[in-house]
């Protein structure tokens, strides 16, 4: 008798959860969780803004002032990569992605199949920095030798004109932007290469890693968006070729294109935005863009 | 002695960590900062809704977790015989024990978030920390209501009453302040952990409190892991504080259940 | 229906209600088993094995080898369990054999507090206060697998701790009795006798604290550098190293669900799932020993 109480015990949790699942999967999603459509101009709605870290200060910033300006609106903002935003986009489940790279044939072939036309928005630029400690002496790298420190190729500062010590190198993680971008045209130079960041490389959770990382260990190089440089890290001069003039990463060497590492930084909407999201992307690069600069990046020309 | 340098070494760090966050994060406790919003990209203001956030899934987790928890803790010290079926029922706990909490965190996305639609939700977090309570919460409750001696069962059954009415009426009264630390252990556990979170609720800038279960949130953990390491310039004094806060609220509550314990320790009846 | 028959009817509700309760658990262990497989075969399915067990783990460029996140796990987690198991048990000795009452009174809170200490929280302090002593050190960066394997075993000692504890405590009384009538001092009644009597439940405590050890996640994604070495020289253990935890928390959030990336990440948490239920499983063989007070049988 036991027994087969035990059985049927056994037997009817099991029949309960499935039940509890097909019952609960289903209800349709509750709107709060999903991607909003922007035409409602009534209750408030929450736009959901995800995406790159390196847009993530600038992004935050830009959806406080709006907020200020536009107390009806709210605009959630999270980091997690260029990556998250742009899988977010594709699943659906957010409506403005913020990206540091543009996106791939293969996230747009996804995104189409499943019914969404993602639209790019440039919405400023980016510098990218290669850092180093204070205390470090050298000065000034040319592309090739970042990318062979990078790749694993030299290991000694003093292979570079450094003193005698090993390279600690400092990354964003894989899902970031930042690392892509970096990886294509720093590393591989822009051309189409096998190769890869040394296994050795660290791979930050995010710019605060890099920048505290730099800031207590002279051993350390790290690349990241111009507006993550803080004052307690150094910036390199960065030459395009051996015998080219070192450029720091500025605002007017990225206008004028002197700088070799820069980029457009971008936002991607799901069709065509509308309503509210409209409003906030059309002010974002007008109106918005009086901020860019205190925030370390390039505004729109 | 040897031995005594044993436990210096495991507990004097504890002291200092202690120390160390409670010194350096006092200076940013306030009442805008564990009252107010955060403002200016975080770097300033409070962190309520990551207070509230927790609270909110700490609530979740024990409405989910005490119920199957106890009841199933009731069901292995009053009814289960010594047989393969209640064995699988004690690996089972400690196998869930031990699964990593990131393992937890993936399960509650695909479970909660996707499969059920609950979306990124205090709900889907909630259950996915109650799934991971659950086990601790089993085995300290058995333990409570082990230690009730049997004669107060035969003594409710020889007095004519059912089984249950033993079990509701006596010994889970008696079991009840072990139970509660039991339920509290877990609790604080369930405050504190992050990667179940990370995917199935947690908000990395939210600066309004959840309006429903099925809103995201800020929680405490993931904001002091997102402070620390996501955020650049955030002055050191606001990711101490948290760290205070955070700290502040397990340390309450492992002292409440300790005192729960001393206290009906000594008020025991046998 | 009389009175009797409905005290029965509902008894038998009652009592189902808490058998569901009490299996529930092995349905949640089923289907949490179930869900990672279902997820994570895919990877095992669309990756050669050769990529999946190779050494370079790249997955943004389709290149999965996850040798060096299992080997960096093997690695913080045997140096924690180096660190931690000396520790947890000479601390588990001392406290129950040796230390004075009042000392007791002291340390066994101090050890319940450890164990509260979230995850996260010893790594913000790892991070910020731990990892600059090692640069300072010598290391060319704090945050290596030491760093990391120094974290693990705080987060493992109030397992093993208590464990320990338990198994001492079961040894008979009459055991240390007997050791004393025989002229043993009180330190050789300790080694000789009691620690040994409960050598099955020690290595219990050992198994439980390392199963602890290999599925922590925040502290050591805060401290290890999270870089995809292979940890094969001896100086990997002052260098950064990657967990198969962090790997997952740290790229989770980025991935298309359904791409082969998602399908590997879950593919780790099967192997993750394996190692703590195989380690757990021989764990549990002796914990059932353990005999239970009370109860109506």
């Amino acid at each position: 008798m036991g027994k087969v109480r035990n059985w049927l015990a056994f037997g009817l949790s099991g029949l309960g959860l499935v039940a509890l699942l097909a019952g609960c999967g289903s209800n349709p999603p509750p709107a709060a969780s999903g991607a909003k459509s922007a035409q409602a101009a009534g209750p408030v709605q929450t736009i959901q803004n995800k995406g790159s870290d390196t847009l993530v200060n600038l992004a935050l910033a830009w959806a406080e002032r709006y907020m200020q300006l536009h107390p009806d609106v709210r605009i959630s903002v999270t980091g997690g990569g260029s990556g998250t935003g742009i899988a977010g986009l594709i699943n659906g489940t957010l409506d403005i992605a913020n990206a540091s790279r543009a996106l791939t044939k293969e996230e747009i072939a996804a995104a189409k199949a499943n019914g969404i036309t993602p639209v790019e928005h440039s919405v400023a630029r980016d510098a990218i920095a290669v850092v180093v400690n204070p205390g470090n002496p050298v000065q000034g790298l040319t592309l090739q030798q970042i990318s062979d420190i990078y790749t694993g190729k030299i290991t000694n500062w003093r292979e570079v004109g450094g003193e005698d010590r090993p390279i600690v190198r400092l990354s964003r993680e894989s899902n970031s932007g930042t690392y892509t971008y970096f990886l294509e045209n720093v590393v591989r130079q822009g051309k189409k290469s096998n190769l890869v960041f040394s296994p050795d490389t660290l791979l930050m959770p995010s710019s605060q890693g890099i920048s505290s990382e730099i800031a207590m260990n002279r051993n350390a190089i790290g690349y990241d968006g111009l507006g993550y440089v803080t004052p307690d890290q150094k910036t390199l001069g960065v030459a395009k070729a051996a015998g080219s003039p070192y450029v720091q990463p500025l605002v007017e060497t990225v206008n004028d294109g002197t700088y070799p590492v820069s980029r457009p930084l971008f936002m991607y909407t799901a069709g065509e935005p509308t309503g509210q999201i409209k409003d906030y992307i059309s002010w974002l690069i007008s109106d918005g863009q009086k901020i860019v600069r205190d925030l370390g990046f390039v505004p729109l020309q | 002695m040897l031995l005594s340098i044993a436990a210096l070494v495991v507990v004097v760090p504890i002291l200092v960590v202690i120390a160390t966050i409670v010194v350096r994060g006092l200076a940013a406790i306030s009442w805008e900062f564990l009252f107010g919003m955060p403002r200016d990209g975080m770097k300033a203001g409070g962190i309520f809704p990551a207070i509230v956030g927790t609270i909110l899934l700490v609530l979740g987790t024990a409405v989910a977790a005490i119920p199957i928890g106890v009841g199933g803790a009731i069901y292995l010290s009053e009814y289960a015989r010594d047989n393969a079926f209640t064995r699988s029922i004690r690996l089972a706990i400690v196998n869930l024990a031990g699964i990593p909490s990131v393992v937890y965190g993936l399960f509650g996305l695909g479970m909660f978030v996707l499969f059920l639609r609950f979306g990124t939700s205090i709900l889907a977090g909630a259950l996915t920390l109650a799934i991971m309570t659950l086990p601790i919460v089993i085995s300290t409750s058995e333990e409570a209501l082990l230690s009730v001696p049997t004669e107060f069962r035969t003594v409710s059954a020889s007095l004519g009453g059912t089984r249950w009415q033993g079990i509701s009426r006596i010994v889970l009264p008696q079991a009840l302040p072990g139970i509660i630390t039991g339920v509290i252990l877990g609790l604080l556990r369930a405050a504190g952990e992050t990667a179940p979170i990370l995917f199935t609720v947690a908000a990395f800038y939210l600066p309004r409190l959840p309006r429903s279960v099925f809103d995201q949130t800020m929680a405490l953990p993931y904001h002091l892991y997102v402070i620390s390491t996501q955020v650049p310039g955030m002055p050191l004094s606001i990711q101490y504080g948290t760290a205070l806060v955070l700290l502040v609220l397990v340390l309450s509550l492992n002292l409440t259940a300790t005192l729960i314990r001393s206290y009906y320790r000594r008020r025991r009846q046998w | 229906m009389n009175q009797s028959q409905r005290k029965g009817l509902s008894e038998f509700f009652l009592e189902s209600l808490v058998r569901i309760a009490g299996f529930s658990t092995v349905g949640f262990v089923i289907l949490i088993f179930l869900y990672l497989l279902q997820q994570g075969v895919p990877a095992f399915v669309r990756v050669s094995p050769a990529n999946l067990f190779g050494k370079s783990w790249y997955p943004t460029l389709n290149s999965f080898g996850t040798l060096p996140l299992i080997l960096g796990s093997i690695l913080v987690t045997l140096t924690a369990m180096i660190i931690a198991v000396p520790l947890g048990v000479a601390t588990a000795v001392f406290v129950r054999e040796i230390a004075p009452n009042w000392a007791r009174e002291i340390l066994k809170p101090m050890i319940e507090v450890l164990a509260g200490i979230p995850s996260v929280l010893l790594g913000f302090f790892g991070m910020l206060l731990l990892s600059p002593v090692i640069y300072r050190l010598g290391a060319p960066t704090g945050l290596t697998a030491f760093t990391g394997a120094l974290l693990l075993a705080y987060m493992s000692l109030p397992t093993i701790i208590s464990v320990a504890e338990d198994a001492l405590d079961a040894v008979p009384k009459s055991y240390r009795d007997a050791g004393l009538a025989m002229g043993a001092t009180q330190w050789q009644t300790v080694w000789r006798v009691v620690v040994p009597a409960a050598r099955s439940g020690i290595i219990t405590a050992i198994m439980l604290g390392l199963g602890r050890a290999i599925g922590e996640t925040m502290a050591v994604m805060m401290v290890t550098g999270n870089a995809a070495r292979m940890p094969l020289t001896p100086n990997s253990l002052f260098s950064p190293a990657r967990t198969m935890t962090a790997t997952i928390a740290a790229e989770m959030g980025e991935v298309a669900r359904g791409s082969t990336h998602y399908h590997v990440l879950f593919g780790i948490a099967i192997i993750l799932f394996v190692l703590t239920f195989l380690i757990n499983l021989t764990a549990a063989q002796s914990l059932f020993q353990k005999r239970r007070k009370g109860g109506l049988r």
